[in-house]
């Protein structure tokens, strides 16, 4: 596939993750966790990604580029800080906890869902 | 009406859109460029990334220097789509199946450890141009 052509997939695909994310996040409060939904959501489609038998380019357009580029961590990370600066420790360690139980759930729920039905 | 509305619409959309391809096509190359069993290119997206969000959302709170439009391309398109929790989370459960508990945890530990500290660190940075 060479070079450029994977970087390609990767990128229109990271293109369409962000301005899904960014839509998202228009329409959900921070305070109501939008972080949190993109970062499960997006964990639960790489999973499905991941198990079914798509090829080389739809693995890297969807997995890679999509869900890679729709969830993000620097964004979870300066609201958790932000959280345990501003007071609200238990939230910020709920948030820490939260993320990533909800996450690795959601990659099994997926790649689970995506096994039974390829 | 509609027609003046229009590019105040689509702008920001654009802007987006041109930070995820580079934020997403970086993180992939990154990913190449430190191959083997451990996920190092995820890891590095995510310190090096969080650590240049950082800088960025707190100097919105000491100076507010930078324009709307730069935020919207670096941090909610680039910083945003370079760093990842998706692949995060599914290199951490392909460890724990390959490497055992042991090295997910130390994954877990690992991106938790730089995305706070480079959130941190992006703070004292951005105090400190401001």
């Amino acid at each position: 596939m060479g070079v450029v052509t994977p970087l390609l997939f990767v990128g229109l695909g990271g293109v369409a993750g962000a301005l899904a994310r960014h839509l998202l996040g228009e329409r959900v409060d921070a305070r109501t966790g939008d972080t949190l939904a993109v970062n499960v959501l997006g964990s639960l489609a790489l999973g499905a990604v991941l198990a079914a038998p798509v090829g080389e380019g739809a693995a890297l357009a969807l997995g890679t580029g999509f869900c890679g580029a729709f969830t993000t961590f620097s964004t979870f990370a300066f609201e958790t800080v932000r959280l345990f600066e501003t007071g609200e420790r238990r939230r910020a360690l709920a948030s820490a906890a939260v993320n990533l139980g909800g996450a690795l759930a959601a990659v099994w729920v997926g790649s689970t869902v995506a096994a039974a039905v390829w | 009406m509609a027609e003046d509305r229009a590019p105040t619409r689509l702008e920001p959309l654009a802007l987006v859109a041109v930070g995820g391809f580079a934020g997403a096509a970086l993180r992939y190359a990154v990913a190449l460029a430190l191959p083997g069993a451990f996920p190092w290119g995820t890891l590095a997206a995510n310190g090096l990334g969080s650590l240049a969000l950082g800088v960025l959302l707190y100097e919105r709170r000491f100076a507010d220097a930078v324009s709307a439009e730069t935020r919207l391309v670096v941090g909610t398109g680039f910083l945003s789509s370079f760093t990842t929790y998706s692949a995060f989370a599914a290199e951490t459960t392909a460890l724990a199946g390959t490497g055992g508990p042991t090295l997910a945890a130390a994954n877990v530990a690992a991106n938790y450890a730089v995305g706070i500290a480079g959130v941190l660190c992006g703070r004292r940075v951005a105090r400190w141009v401001s």
